[in-house]
């Protein structure tokens, strides 16, 4: 391969900030999951990357595992939306203040 | 020019622009759609990287099941509408802003420290990949991983549990006087919602 | 006896504490007899005391000179690390005199007071006040050690507060107790310094040890001497009512007349000029120290003599004369003429006591009237009154053969023959103004017609007996003390003061004693030019005639209303300026940091504002400062 690994690496790094972008300016809960998720990725493809450098597959595993508990973080991640949604008729996550200080 | 090469620097920036649409429309179903189309780069890059297996299951897995899932609620829910304009939130947008910058400007110092930027990975990954990828990965999950796999397995259990406790709608028997006084209505809806719990879901108020 | 010398202290403690525990159920009845019962007790532990002190000066002749110093310890008192102090009391001539002094007159005025008090609600608190005033007076004198000594001289302190204040209703009276125990305290810590630095230097507080015995002086450098000789000074100045911090005598006449007898004519007043005279060895040592003692002692006696002139007040009249004696008690410290210094301190506690008593006589006989420009010829209603306070006006003045002549006179003589001339002409010219002012009061409280109402009662047996042997001692005790070199006391004190020499310089003695009579009689005649019964209506008018020198003679030179208008304004705006930086700053302080802590609270809900949305950023941006970090470091 004759790309060098840090441009994987710096991709990386740009779709996990997009992903914070998405988390912070959007105020649709569904939207900031999805910013979430885009962080997740982005972690799991730095993860490939190196395993690849370092020649072990340990890496991989690590990503593979992340995904799943992904999934099921979504599954769960959704219900609770959904069930705020239901409570706050409304998916703007900044009128659902009830953590107020 | 070499395959991977060609290939990286086309997917790349897809991946980019992806991102980027995706933080910028303002409907949620489109924001989903660029959300798949950038799993789905990613997913080559994995290709790249020499990780078919993963390839696969982010296919499969992420662009396949989880999105879809997005999907499925955002349709649920209604919530297609963009949110407005402007920002209730002092300085949120700026400071939002810088950090995503910051934080790309610091991973990238890291990386130049740590790395370097011209360094290229190594030539083969075959020895590692002896038997094909999923065998190998199989030898490795199934040995030296195989608690954190069980572990894991618990915690699908779990979440599908949880999934059906929170999404769980009670209803309750309606009084006759009830029935007739909202005869018309969505009953269905009467029966679950709490009394006196507003019946339409309102969008982000402008 | 001489071991027995704790008994002296004990007795009159005692009794105090039974007077002023019990002393109410030991007496019933009307207050007159009531106030027999607790004065006769108290009276009977002071005569007690004086019995025991006899024994002790006869046991003590009775040893060869040299070794009559004994010292006897009662207990240990204080042990902190390897210094210990112990309670020890001292038998020497000087304290056996001091404590005859005490003892003796201490007797008569309680005696004289048992009449005196007749009216009193409560005599047991009176009682009990001057006993326990006694008790600390003879610790005071008895001591053995510096330490012990200023117990004593506390004790004295706070008895002397408590008997002014005695009429506790009475504004005046509360005024001038508390004038005299703050004045006093200036005095005090200026003595507590000075045992301060006895004890960095010395390492005790022991007068063996401190002044050094056997006619060896101690080792101490003359700046470390001066040091502790000018402190202990300040404490005697304080105490004895000299410059400046005599303010507070005249105003403690507020009290009881037998109180101004004991404390402020024959006892405590004197303990200034025992303090100097005991730690003599220091101030010899240091060459500036005697020499303070003398100007101060001059000062204060040219400066009570012309105060007195100006009252018209007996008892204040009075003060400043005890004031002036004592300043001349002084000068004979300074110029190394300490028993003679002793001698005076002697005759003086006879003949003040004496005059401080026939003034309460007319006080009593003519319910508390003591301005002279309201009485007059008492001699006719009050005959023994009179002739008593001629007695000891003929004392004070100084003519021979009685005790003024004998005493004053020796300090005069002496200091003449030692080449002295300032003090001698000035001592003189003090002398005659001693002369004056004595016979001032005598002339116009007791000559020409009568200026007071209605008929002035004398005073009962009761109080007359014990003013007798006041009068006879106040006469001629000098004459049989004696001011030679070879006199009795002189000689007596030896082993403690030291010799007293004679120089040879100046006149002669005969000459200096004709000058001395003349200028007494030169002070005699002038009162009675001013004073005679002729003239009443002049001298009764010269405030109004001359304002300017009745005020400044009245008001004492206005050293008063210079402290008042120094402590009310400078003392006043220092005071306002630390309460406000009291207020401003440390409150401020305090409170600031009560009021940062709730800004900071308040600033602290500002980042809990519910916002999920904020949270994130929050996380986020630590989580960048993280990276900072890491990407920083690596």
């Amino acid at each position: 391969m004759r790309t060098p690994i840090a441009y994987f690496l710096l991709l990386s790094a740009i779709l996990f900030a997009m992903g914070s972008a998405s988390v912070l300016l959007r105020r649709n809960a569904l939207r900031i999951f999805m910013g979430v998720e885009l962080q997740l990725n982005a972690v799991n493809l730095s993860l490939v990357a190196f395993s690849r450098m370092h020649q072990e597959l340990d890496g991989q595993i690590l990503a593979f595992f992340s995904m799943v508990v992904a999934a099921a973080e979504v599954v769960v991640g959704l219900a609770i939306i959904v069930a705020l949604v239901r409570r706050t008729s409304t998916t703007d996550v900044d009128q659902a203040g009830v953590l107020r200080g | 020019m070499p395959l991977d090469n060609v290939v990286f620097w086309v997917f790349a920036p897809l991946s980019v622009a992806t991102g980027i649409g995706m933080i910028v429309v303002r409907s949620a179903v489109h924001a989903a759609l660029f959300l798949v189309v950038n799993l789905f780069t990613i997913a080559v890059m994995y290709l790249l990287l020499d990780a078919p297996f993963l390839f696969a299951v982010q296919i499969v897995v992420y662009a396949g099941a989880i999105m879809v899932l997005f999907l499925f609620v955002i349709m649920l829910l209604g919530v297609d509408r963009g949110d407005a304009r402007n920002e209730r939130l002092f300085g949120q947008r700026t400071t939002a802003v810088i950090l995503a910058a910051a934080i790309v400007a610091e991973l990238a110092a890291a990386i130049r420290a740590g790395v370097g930027f011209a360094t290229r990975a190594p030539e083969g990954f075959d020895a590692v990949n002896a038997g094909g990828n999923p065998s190998a990965l199989a030898d490795v999950l199934f040995r030296d991983y195989f608690f954190p796999f069980e572990v894991t397995s618990i915690l699908l259990i779990v979440a599908a549990v949880a999934a059906m406790v929170l999404a769980l709608r009670r209803s309750r028997a309606l009084t006759q006087r009830e029935i007739e006084e909202h005869a018309g209505d969505d009953l269905e809806a009467l029966a679950v919602a709490p009394p006196g719990a507003p019946e339409q879901v309102r969008e982000p108020t402008p | 006896m001489i071991d027995l010398i704790g008994l002296i202290v004990a007795i009159p403690l005692v009794v105090a504490g039974v007077n002023m525990l019990a002393g109410s159920r030991l007496a019933s009845g009307p207050s007159s007899r009531r106030s027999r019962w607790n004065g006769w007790f108290a009276t009977g532990a002071m005569t007690l005391a004086f019995v025991i002190a006899a024994g002790a000066l006869l046991e003590l002749l009775s040893l060869p000179a040299e070794e009559r110093t004994r010292i006897v310890t009662v207990a240990e008192w204080i042990r902190a690390g390897a210094a210990s102090v112990s309670l020890d009391l001292r038998v020497d001539p000087l304290s056996i005199t001091m404590a005859m002094v005490v003892t003796g007159v201490g007797s008569l005025i309680h005696l004289y007071a048992i009449g005196y008090m007749e009216h009193d609600e409560r005599p047991w608190r009176f009682f009990g006040y001057t006993n326990l005033f006694c008790a600390f007076m003879l610790v005071l004198v008895l001591a053995n050690d510096f330490l012990l000594l200023y117990l004593g001289w506390e004790g004295v302190g706070l008895c002397s507060y408590l008997l002014i204040g005695y009429w506790s209703d009475r504004p005046d009276a509360a005024r001038a107790a508390k004038k005299a125990f703050i004045t006093t305290r200036i005095g005090d810590v200026l003595l507590m310094l000075g045992l301060f630095v006895m004890w960095v230097h010395f390492g005790s507080f022991e007068f063996d040890t401190v002044l050094g015995h056997e006619g060896v002086l101690p080792e101490v450098a003359a700046g470390t001497a001066t040091a502790i000789a000018l402190l202990l000074l300040g404490g005697a100045v304080g105490k004895s009512a000299q410059l400046p911090l005599h303010v507070w005598l005249p105003d403690a006449m507020a009290g009881p007349t037998p109180v101004s007898a004991l404390i402020h004519a024959a006892t405590m007043v004197t303990a200034g000029v025992y303090l100097v005279v005991r730690s003599h060895a220091l101030f010899e040592v240091s060459e500036v120290a005697l020499t303070v003692v003398a100007v101060v002692g001059l000062a204060g006696a040219l400066y009570g003599g012309l105060a007195s002139i100006g009252q018209y007040d007996m008892k204040r009249s009075l003060a400043y004369s005890t004031m002036s004696q004592l300043g001349f008690m002084f000068l004979a410290a300074g110029l190394g003429f300490y028993p003679v210094a002793i001698s005076l301190l002697v005759a003086h506690a006879c003949y003040k006591a004496l005059l401080f008593l026939t003034s309460g006589n007319v006080m009593h006989g003519l319910h508390d009237e003591i301005d002279v420009r309201r009485l007059g010829g008492l001699r006719r209603d009050m005959p023994w009154t009179a002739a008593l306070f001629a007695a000891g006006a003929l004392s004070l003045s100084g003519l021979p053969p009685f005790s003024g002549f004998f005493t004053k006179d020796a300090i005069l003589d002496l200091a003449s023959h030692d080449g002295r001339t300032w003090a001698y002409v000035l001592g003189t010219i003090g002398a005659l103004i001693s002369a004056w002012y004595i016979a001032r009061l005598f002339f116009t409280a007791f000559l020409g017609t009568q200026r007071y109402e209605g008929h002035a009662h004398e005073a009962t047996p009761l109080m007359r007996a014990p003013l007798v042997a006041l009068a006879i001692g106040g006469l001629f005790i000098g004459l049989w003390l004696a001011f030679t070199p070879e006199g009795r006391l002189a000689t007596f004190l030896e082993p403690t003061l030291g010799p007293l020499e004679e120089g040879t310089a100046g006149p002669s003695t005969p000459v200096l004693i004709a000058i001395s009579v003349v200028a007494t009689l030169i002070g005699i005649a002038v009162a009675w030019s001013l004073y005679r019964p002729r003239n009443a209506e002049r001298w009764i008018s010269f405030p109004e005639r001359e304002p300017g020198m009745a005020g400044v003679l009245g008001h004492a030179f206005y050293v008063d209303g210079m402290y008042a208008w120094v402590v009310g304004n400078v003392g006043l705006r220092g005071a306002r300026a630390l309460a406000w930086f009291d207020g401003a700053v440390i409150d401020g302080a305090v409170n600031g940091v009560g009021r940062l802590a709730l800004g900071a609270a308040r600033l602290a809900p500002i980042w809990q504002s519910g916002k999920v949305r904020r949270y994130a950023l929050s996380f986020l941006a630590g989580g960048a400062a993280l990276l900072l970090y890491a990407a920083v470091r690596v």
